[in-house]
């Protein structure tokens, strides 16, 4: 074992720009996912099957495929087809599809957005109903309910599973590094590996990485969870405590 | 449009499906010891398969299955001088498949120990009590009494487990197994008509997924037989 090699300038390099990678890739691909799941878990989660279909079509396919073919379907496939080829050299958005990246963060986010939807759609399905009907019987349009009741409590209640996707993302991101011109944290320990040939101490130089990235994740994720949960806290402060409304009636 | 290569990726669905139920084996047998080894009193046991629960969770699929396919064959290797079997500077090759078999089996035994560890605590303490009294051996116990009752607890977890383990089973390809995803990519490259070809994989993909799942839900349907209704998995 030659774990010097890892604390060798260049080598020190390689790897803080391929964690600078990851985590760039890991931010996008959320925030992506963040900004069109919401308003399509809406959709998914609406009565009419017109509107909950089509969207639940598509987390079924996406959600029932490897990333490595989404992301080789658009990174290969669609820069492969005949009309983005006569679009990209000048027409928006096509001339992106020419840069990996791109081509490889549009697969991250329909990705993560495909889970995402599924897991804020549940979370909007198990809403208490009296919630809903206090709400409704206060005069409230459905925009309106969504708005102020739904959506508030149901992202909040979703964050331990988005908690989970999350780490799962920074894990999904390692596919970037099959895709020729990226070198994220993977990337980088399939470079050292292929100057250096000492396959031990370049992956597992990146997998302990990848675990303190987790815990850490892990940690923040906590201390979210605390603040925006409080109010399912059992325990807590007497105020805070929720109370059966015969319980609150005077004996 | 170049149809020619549909046979030869149709060919890679063996090949993928070989993988992903050898390492669902694997997983399996894994997850039950090292769920089995959490719950023990032996301190030892514990640690070593919290470890690796942990540590296999924490990192992505792809580096471990790198680092123990590029690492293994080293690892064998000089084993294998060590013993005697190879004279220096011979080598053995590992076969890509057993590699990445063993990788994926041993990276969702970890998934699968968490699966088994909630679905064994899920049957009642009595029972295994019980079946100690009557003077079984702590694997007489497992194996008689907490096994056969943890599945339908464990179903739908393993039904989860199953469909990564068989999305997983497409880094193979990056270790150069010819499974669905290889061939895939080299008739992209060979017609240039990538997206056709990935398409079709992905179509494959999601049959068999599709296929399994409505399969595990009929299982977990038939062992919630005597289950009362509102604790019943949904049809």
């Amino acid at each position: 074992m030659d774990f010097e090699t890892l604390f060798e300038p260049d080598t020190l390099r390689l790897y803080a720009s391929g964690i600078g990678v990851t985590l760039e890739l890991l931010a996008v691909s959320l925030l992506g996912g963040l900004i069109l799941s919401i308003p399509l878990a809406v959709v998914r989660s609406a009565r009419s099957r017109w509107w909950s279909m089509p969207v639940a079509a598509y987390t079924f396919v996406v959600r029932g495929t490897p990333l490595l073919v989404q992301v080789y379907l658009i990174y290969y496939g669609v820069a492969q087809l005949d009309w983005v080829q006569a679009r990209w050299d000048a027409m928006w958005p096509w001339v992106w599809f020419k840069e990996p990246v791109f081509c490889t963060l549009v697969a991250f986010v329909l990705n993560t957005t495909a889970y995402t939807i599924e897991l804020v759609a549940g979370a909007i399905r198990e809403t208490p109903h009296g919630e809903i009907e206090a709400a409704e019987s206060y005069g409230m349009t459905h925009a309106t309910l969504m708005r102020r009741i739904v959506l508030p409590s149901a992202l909040r209640r979703a964050l331990p599973a988005y908690g989970n996707e999350v780490v799962l993302m920074l894990h999904a991101t390692s596919v970037a590094s099959v895709v020729p011109g990226i070198v994220d944290l993977t990337g980088a320990a399939n470079s050292l590996y292929a100057t250096t040939y000492l396959p031990f101490e370049s992956y597992i130089a990146a997998a302990v990485i990848y675990l303190v990235l987790t815990f850490v994740l892990v940690a923040v994720l906590r201390v979210v969870e605390r603040h925006a949960l409080a109010h399912l806290r059992r325990g807590g402060s007497a105020s805070q405590a929720p109370t059966a409304p015969d319980e609150a009636q005077p004996a | 449009m170049n149809t020619a290569y549909l046979p030869y990726v149709l060919a890679g669905v063996g090949l993928t499906l070989a993988v992903a139920t050898g390492a669902l084996v694997l997983a399996t047998l894994l997850g039950i010891a090292a769920a089995a080894m959490r719950l023990s009193n032996h301190r030892v046991a514990r640690a070593i398969a919290t470890a690796y629960a942990t540590l296999i969770r924490g990192v992505p699929d792809l580096v471990l299955m790198l680092l123990i396919f590029y690492g293994g064959q080293i690892a064998v290797n000089a084993l294998a001088q060590r013993l005697g079997w190879i004279d220096e500077g011979g080598s053995l090759d590992i076969d890509p498949f057993v590699a990445g078999t063993i990788t994926i089996g041993f990276i969702y035994g970890a998934y699968f120990a968490e699966t088994f560890r909630g679905a064994m605590l899920a049957v009642p303490i009595g029972q295994s009590e019980a079946a100690e009294a009557f003077g079984m051996t702590p694997v007489q116990v497992l194996v008689r009494i907490v096994l056969p009752q943890t599945v339908r607890h464990a179903l739908p977890g393993f039904t989860n487990n199953w469909l990564v383990l068989v999305k997983s089973t497409a880094l193979v390809s990056i270790i150069g197994l010819t499974d669905l995803m290889y061939r895939a990519k080299q008739a992209g490259a060979a017609t240039r008509a990538a997206f056709f070809y990935f398409a079709f994989a992905a179509a494959i993909y999601l049959a068999i997924t599709t296929v399994s799942l409505l399969a595990l839900r009929a299982v977990e349907r038939r062992h919630a037989r005597g289950v009362r209704a509102i604790d019943r998995p949904a049809a």
